[in-house]
């Protein structure tokens, strides 16, 4: 019996690394955001939601496991499974057993630009559920037991991972493109970096990268602005003022056309494709969303999918999406096929890819891509804590709290011509990095 | 309904469960989503789950049917159907209700188990009627071409060799409850073997659609900003149209009693780090001796919920041989269900040495069994996530659909608060020493080539 139910399409066909860039913020005519700022002059996005005694808290550090000592890289990834381990007189099973009891889910995740994390509590527990934040962000312990277990556990997912095709040629690609910059380092680290890591280390990394002025929040629930403001002070007051500073060089990714085949006994071939795409702050960001969709992103509906997919069956899966960092930005590719029919999908994704770059578009097929994204993003609001994230999302991006209201506008706004514009700018098929895992017939790595 | 409980909600506000006191008071646990149904003429149920923060719908239609209701030699035929509706029918052209849906903003998906197959878009409450037409639509009329189902074929191919031979530990799972169940069609996966998935043709895929696509054998389910005055003429406009079909009998092989232990291991050169698993054949809420499903339920909530549970304390954090440890159970199926115990080895600890301790662990359980601590700390845990589970748009109509359509009623869901604080320590004991046995269970390894 099979647990659980499969789906027409993969739910996450491109979700590479950590949710709260991937995601273009948007609106809904129901959902107005506030910001408060605290007594103590803490900042944040507040969504009042009286249906249900729960409250969502989602919030985000600047600067994240890019910013990861050389050698140590992980040390972030170590750290966000390390907070709820113990803080303060509590110890990690106190801790976790109190979490466990009283349902209340508190967790932290590190992504290559952020370091973020999520609580969410029942009303009637919220006095425990802050407290407890307050400890994980200021007070962690770090003792040796949990240290070495959750260690062991990230060794054993790092092993896991490399059982996976998409995973392997994930890192190979990422590498490829940033050879020189952080970047192109395994984000969660790597067997060895993550033995080197030492508490020391993630001591230092609570007191210099969570602080204040690289603090981002968003919240969502049953509470009145006045007492989120005490209670914002009450958890995030403690935090030192300032972060450490740090500089990461801007960086365009290394695409020329290099194509890399890393051999793996497995049946389908994990294709995945990238170049330069454009950062979330580029007149022309909205451009290549409708743009994307159109060509890859559109779930049943884009030119990929008919192509690769409804037409010749050469995959499940096969998309694209747009993938803007703080520091570069990528347009990327990925389809997974029988090693027998990987050339063909290689050649019909490059051959479509240059199609697109001519943006042969019907004003039907603009409008249509229009329509579904404007009339779509109501259905992002559907539960707090995709509510939470976006207004995670939206600072993160630097959009105003009208955004929300804004946005649909900018979709309608994208012309013809600067789709055109946009998609020659962006897809140039003969510099794309490919990167094809598996045993694919008739693909040879470059050099 | 194990799988669900994150989903399950309370309608009333706080319930003030302490952790001190033992059980909670029936009176104050009435009703999970209160929801509203009501059956059209032809025998079709509808069931509507309000839920107002924006005006947008989840509209789902659910059939009693899954991969479990196949014929033999026709695995995979279920969900083939299930990427096939998505074609044309007499009306719309190959590819036109993906292309409508999209126009409108919608989003839109379709997924397939051993109980049931579901189809459903997520859309602004005021294109509701339009969707509604369509599905009501493909439910009698689809039109499939033999240019149709080749490429498709291909891409269901390509999905199980993702999903199973890309990945040695599905082929693992795979054969696992290929062993498991000695004659239950839960034995064969739900996207079908390959050999089964190449041999279907067009002729018993329609046979198949037509024996099981009707109104007498699905369930609508609209979660959102509705009301039932708003759906129910629009319902019986569009599905109360369609004529009803003689009823189908979901008639599958029985379980015969099981009398040998068995052991799968899988030896693969790609698996980075081994594992090991446990499997029992356990009752189910439909299945077996049901009075042990509800304790079973708390049961794996006590032993193999997160790492205060007494698994996870015992064999990673005290014992240090695992890196994982826990449970799973799933009672909530139409057939029967599984108890599943499972650990993965620190790096250097030997398989047989984590084996053995695992085993000793459920020896302990079952012979000690657990204190009326963990459960009173349990049953807190699980009705407080459960209020959890309102705040999602679709969460409701997913746990409602899927209860139904395997064969569960709605007071089923609606009591679940009422079922699991009814629980009692010796409810669960008794259960650990019945269910437990160790010829009806499957052990599984997942090593790396080469290993013993």
């Amino acid at each position: 019996m099979n647990i659980f139910p499969i789906s027409r399409l993969p739910l996450a066909v491109l979700w590479l690394t950590a949710g709260l860039l991937l995601s273009l913020p948007g609106t809904a005519q129901a959902i107005t955001p506030q910001q408060i700022t605290s007594p103590g002059g803490i900042k944040a996005w507040f969504v009042a939601d009286t249906t249900i005694p729960i409250l969502t808290i989602k919030f985000a550090f600047r600067g994240g496991a890019a910013l990861d000592p050389a050698g140590k890289e992980g040390l972030s990834n170590l750290v966000s499974g390390l907070l709820d381990e113990g803080a303060g007189e509590i110890d990690s099973k106190t801790f976790q057993q109190t979490l466990s009891d009283l349902a209340i889910g508190l967790s932290f995740d590190s992504g290559r630009d952020e370091f973020g994390g999520q609580l969410r509590t029942l009303v009637r527990n919220q006095e425990t559920a802050f407290r407890l934040l307050r400890l994980a962000l200021t007070e962690p312990r770090f003792d040796a037991e949990p240290v070495e277990r959750i260690r062991a556990q990230i060794l054993v997912s790092l092993k896991q991972s490399l059982e996976d095709a998409h995973t392997i040629g994930n890192r190979a690609l990422f590498e490829t493109l940033y050879p020189d910059h952080v970047y192109g380092r395994p984000a969660d680290g790597t067997p060895e970096s993550m033995q080197g890591v030492t508490v020391d280390d993630m001591r230092d990394f609570v007191k210099n990268r969570l602080a204040r002025d690289n603090l981002i929040i968003g919240v969502v629930g049953d509470i009145t602005a006045a007492e989120l403001g005490r209670r914002l002070d009450e958890i995030f007051g403690a935090l030192p003022a300032v972060a450490s500073s740090w500089q990461i060089d801007d960086v365009d990714p290394v695409s020329r056309g290099q194509t890399i085949v890393i051999d793996r006994d497995v049946p389908q071939s994990s294709i995945l494709v990238a170049e330069k795409g454009l950062k979330r702050d580029d007149p022309d960001f909205y451009a290549a969303y409708v743009m994307n969709h159109m060509f890859g992103g559109g779930s049943f509906t884009s030119r990929l999918y008919a192509e690769i997919r409804e037409k010749r069956g050469l995959v499940y899966s096969v998309g694209t999406g747009l993938y803007p960092f703080d520091h570069s930005a990528l347009i990327l590719g990925s389809a997974g096929t029988a090693n027998e029919r990987a050339h063909e999908t290689l050649s019909v994704l490059k051959a479509e890819w240059g199609k697109m770059a001519t943006a042969d578009v019907s004003a039907n097929e603009l409008d249509d891509a229009k329509t579904f994204l404007t009339g779509s993003y109501p259905l992002r609001f559907s539960s707090s804590g995709r509510i939470a994230s976006m207004l995670v999302g939206l600072q993160v991006a630097n959009l105003g709290i009208d955004y929300m209201q804004k946005r649909n506008g900018y979709i309608e706004a994208v012309t013809m011509d600067d789709i055109k514009r946009v998609a020659k700018r962006l897809l140039i098929p003969d510099n794309l990095v490919i990167v094809v895992v598996g045993r694919p017939d008739g693909i040879l790595s470059t050099n | 309904m194990m799988l669900l409980k994150s989903l399950f909600v309370m309608r009333l506000a706080p319930v003030f469960v302490s952790l001190m006191i033992g059980s909670v008071s029936t009176s104050s646990l009435a009703g999970v989503f209160n929801p509203e149904t009501f059956m059209l003429d032809n025998g079709m149920q509808v069931v509507v789950i309000p839920n107002h923060r924006v005006p947008v719908v989840t509209h789902m239609v659910w059939y009693r049917v899954g991969s479990a209701d196949e014929a033999p030699n026709e695995s995979g035929i279920a969900h083939f159907l299930e990427h096939l509706m998505f074609k044309g029918t007499k009306k719309r052209k190959n590819g036109e209700f993906s292309e409508i849906v999209a126009r409108n903003g919608g989003r839109e998906n379709a997924f397939t188990s051993s109980d049931y197959t579901g189809y459903y878009q997520t859309i602004a409450v005021d294109r509701l009627e339009m969707v509604m037409e369509m599905e009501a639509d493909r439910m009698t009329n689809l039109v499939i071409t033999p240019e149709q189902v080749e490429p498709e074929r291909q891409v269901v191919l390509e999905e199980r060799r993702s999903r199973i031979e890309n990945e040695p530990g599905s082929i693992l799972g795979e054969q696992l409850n290929a062993a498991l169940f000695l004659s239950h069609p839960y034995r064969n996966p739900v996207i079908g073997w390959k050999h089964d998935i190449e041999g279907l043709n067009i002729d018993r895929i329609l046979a198949f659609y037509k024996r099981w696509y009707a109104p007498n054998n699905a369930i609508l389910v609209v979660a959102g900003d509705i009301t039932v005055a708003q759906l129910k003429p629009l319902a019986e406009k569009y599905y109360g149209a369609i004529p009803a079909q003689p009823a189908t009998l979901r008639a599958r092989a029985k379980e015969p009693p099981q009398h040998a232990e068995r052991r799968v291991t899988l030896r693969d050169n790609r698996v980075q780090q081994p594992s090991w698993r446990r499997i029992y054949l356990a009752p189910g809420l439909q299945w077996g001796a049901s009075e042990h499903a509800y304790p079973l339920e708390v049961l794996a909530d006590i032993i193999g919920s997160g790492s205060s549970s007494r698994f996870y304390q015992s064999l990673v954090i005290k014992q240090k041989l695992a890196v994982a440890a826990g449970v799973h159970y799933s009672g909530d199926n139409r057939g029967p269900g599984q108890f599943i115990f499972y650990a993965s080895p620190r790096s250097g600890v030997d398989m047989e040495v984590l084996e053995s301790a695992v085993l000793r662990e459920i020896d302990l359980l079952i012979e000690g069994g657990v204190t009326q601590d963990e459960l009173d700390r349990a049953k807190t845990r699980m009705l407080s996530e459960s209020i959890y589970a309102r705040d999602s748009l679709s969460g409701g109509a997913r746990v409602i659909g899927s209860a139904l359509a395997a064969g569960l009623s709605i007071d089923d869901v609606e009591n679940w608060p009422e079922n699991i604080s009814g629980v009692s320590l010796e409810a669960i004991n008794h259960a650990l020493k019945s269910v437990f046995k160790t010829q009806q269970s499957v052990t599984g390894l997942l090593l790396p080539a080469g290993d013993s």
